[in-house]
């Protein structure tokens, strides 16, 4: 369990090397993760990036109903709950997102005729729907790490916003979600920085997608980042 | 999942342990395990934790029409959630018994002991009233959900603050957080739940059992009280039978328990409002403890973005022209169009199927393709011709395409295997539905 520990745990704030000519919209705000917070599940992770919290929990691999069954290679099921009222079709289409993005990492066929279920509970929410998908890849991926699962790589989800006059703005608010021309969410990968998932949300034009991925691409570094010290730090003998 | 069964030796172990007057987690047996309470950075939101049971509480509003034999008073609606995380068991089919019986208990807990003034929340008498709403979330069962419920449902109710409204004549004005700080709700009295566990048919209890606890024991007495020692509901379940005077010492220990609970509660809130009021941090990211070694913090951060630019263009120059895709129009008649050949018909394949019964299932030489739409010579004749526009004529004779069995096997996908021969008069109606179906 957990052990309470005296080490700094803030980090600097990083300052990119040149100013970018986008101004000032391109920075992450605040993020922090705690992993192993529940007792029952084989995983668990609270992400928290700006004002969304996610908490994740993980069971698996472990025993699937024969209807469910896949002969070669673990069921992954994904399962989200909002904070107020029943879950509607908004979360089912998110969780739909979430488990082709799990199902890209995860090594499935290390454990045939089993079933991993990923639980997303939303803890806070700042309105936003696309930082809530990123805040959910994030604690998946953690809690997915925390379990044990294998898996062939990390993944993390970055959103951006395009305003009206093409300004992209990462990790947007979400005021600025609501005023912004195009909401773009992308979850990739730490191996290669490839794209695993996009949910896109408004008018764009190709040029500005390739910008906007080759934004988060660098923003994603930076996540991968976090994921590495942070567990560095809990598996740390000092 | 199914739920791992208890072994033997454990419930052994934990009886004769409790026999002796001992825990497994070391507590006396009237002690509480270690409640913690954080707030959200939204109004009405927390977390309770209860030894490891936590359970997350939501409040939120609403305008609404009033119920119709109670046209003066707000709507008051709980809801718990047995989180398919709490535990591997909590499956969505699975847990309607305990979680009836949750809900059951924390409704008559709360709604019934009047603990809101559900008057104040009237604004247009028989027209809008509030509805509040209180959504509790189990993340992690290890024992006594009812007591953390009942304490994350009174804690979010005291710390939520509905938004003002102005009635004046016939004009209500509902007032943004921004314009009016909003307003908290009106509480009397907080009724919190205490947990007896009984074991051996009576003869030990156990207060605020633990998930392994609660697996052995013979039956549950659960007592919600206020710090004013009024009862406000009893429940006692298991089928055990208490004695008069088991009951009343078990509401002088809940009346205790109580105390130090709503004392423990209000300094929470306390802790909040001061730091809100001073401009402080506040959130669950603020609770998250610094120095566990299981949680990490980084602060903001600015992402270089210079060559952003360069990269995106030079992506764009290297990739390819998408492939040409030209949608050619196929006229029907004037005022029908089609653009695309759809999928393979198959409604053929239902009523060859009936006939199928009749035909032999010998090796033909030929199979018959009955599902033929006018341009599907796609099916037929190479990829390569598309470019070829298509053109409709008015003729209503059906193309007649003759497969060798051995060529092409994929054609038969959607056909039913055996072969059969078609009749000719019957295909001119059937083909003519169909037709009527590739025109749509």
């Amino acid at each position: 369990m957990e052990e309470e520990m005296h080490t700094d745990a803030k980090i600097r704030a990083e300052t990119g090397t040149g100013s970018s000519p986008r101004g000032p919209g391109c920075s992450l705000r605040h993020f922090a993760c705690e992993q192993n917070l529940l007792s029952r599940p084989d995983g668990s992770a609270s992400f928290l990036q700006g004002d969304t919290s996610v908490l994740a929990g993980v069971y698996g691999p472990s025993e699937v109903k024969v209807s469910k069954e896949i002969f070669n290679k673990a069921t992954l099921e994904v399962i989200l709950r909002p904070k107020i009222g029943l879950p509607g079709v908004a979360e089912k289409s998110r969780e739909r997102l979430i488990r082709n993005t799990c199902e890209a990492v995860v090594l499935g066929t290390l454990h045939p005729r089993t079933s991993i279920t990923v639980v997303l509970q939303v803890v806070s929410d700042a309105g936003s729907g696309a930082q809530l998908l990123a805040c959910c890849l994030n604690a998946a991926c953690m809690a997915l790490v925390d379990a044990g699962v294998p898996m062939r790589a990390l993944f993390c989800g970055v959103t951006c916003a395009l305003d009206s006059d093409g300004t992209l703005v990462l990790d947007p608010t979400s005021k600025q979600e609501k005023e912004a021309r195009a909401v773009l969410t992308f979850a990739l990968d730490n191996v290669e920085r490839k794209l695993l998932m996009s949910s896109t949300k408004g008018l764009f034009s190709d040029a500005e997608l390739q910008q906007c991925l080759a934004v988060t691409q660098a923003a994603s570094q930076h996540v991968f980042r976090f994921y590495r010290e942070s567990l560095q730090r809990r598996y740390s003998k000092s | 999942m199914k739920e791992t069964p208890l072994s033997n030796c454990e419930r052994r172990f934990l009886l004769r342990a409790i026999e002796e007057k001992k825990r497994l987690d070391g507590r006396q047996t009237y002690d509480y395990r270690n409640i913690r309470i954080s707030f959200g950075t939204d109004y009405g939101c927390c977390i309770v934790e209860l030894g490891k049971t936590r359970v997350l509480g939501q409040v939120s509003c609403e305008l609404v029409a009033p119920k119709l034999n109670r046209a003066t008073e707000g709507i008051l609606f709980f809801n718990l959630e047995l989180s398919q995380m709490a535990a591997p068991a909590f499956e969505p089919g699975r847990q309607s018994d305990l979680l009836v019986k949750l809900n059951r208990l924390l409704e008559r807990c709360l709604r019934n002991s009047k603990c809101i003034d559900t008057e104040s929340l009237c604004v247009v008498a028989g027209e809008k009233v509030w509805q509040i709403r209180v959504d509790l979330h189990l993340l992690n069962h290890d024992g006594n959900i009812i007591d953390a419920a009942s304490i994350a449902a009174i804690v979010a109710l005291c710390h939520f603050r509905r938004p003002d409204v102005s009635v004046q004549g016939d004009e209500v004005t509902l007032y943004t957080p921004e314009e009016r700080d909003p307003v908290p709700l009106s509480i009397h009295h907080m009724p919190i739940c205490v947990s007896f566990a009984f074991f051996q048919q009576g003869t030990y209890l156990l207060v605020d059992p633990n998930e392994r606890e609660e697996r052995v024991m013979d039956g549950l007495l659960v007592i919600a009280m206020n710090k004013h020692r009024e009862i406000c509901t009893i429940q006692s379940s298991g089928g055990i039978m208490l004695l008069k005077d088991q009951v009343l010492r078990c509401s002088k220990i809940a009346g205790v328990k109580v105390a130090e609970i709503t004392e423990l509660i209000q300094k929470a809130l306390e802790n909040d409002q001061k730091v809100r009021k001073e401009g402080g941090k506040f959130g669950f990211a603020e609770s998250i403890a610094n120095q566990r070694i299981t949680a990490f913090k980084m602060e903001k951060a600015t992402i270089d973005t210079s060559d952003v630019e360069e990269k995106a263009e030079e992506i764009i120059a290297e990739a390819e022209p998408p492939s040409e895709v030209v949608s050619k129009p196929v006229l029907w008649t004037p005022g029908t169009a089609q653009i695309g050949e759809g999928v393979e018909n198959s409604w053929g394949d239902l009523e060859d199927s009936e006939k199928e019964d009749d035909d032999e299932g010998g090796s033909d030489e030929a199979i018959i393709l009955d599902s033929v739409k006018m341009d599907t010579g796609i099916e037929v004749s190479d990829i390569g011709s598309q470019d070829a526009p298509i053109i409709l004529s008015d003729s209503e004779e059906e193309e007649m395409i003759i497969l060798e069995p051995d060529k092409n096997p994929k054609k038969i996908r959607t056909q039913t295997t055996s072969v059969k021969q078609e009749k000719a008069p019957n295909k001119k109606p059937v083909k003519r539905r169909k037709k009527k179906r590739a025109a749509n």
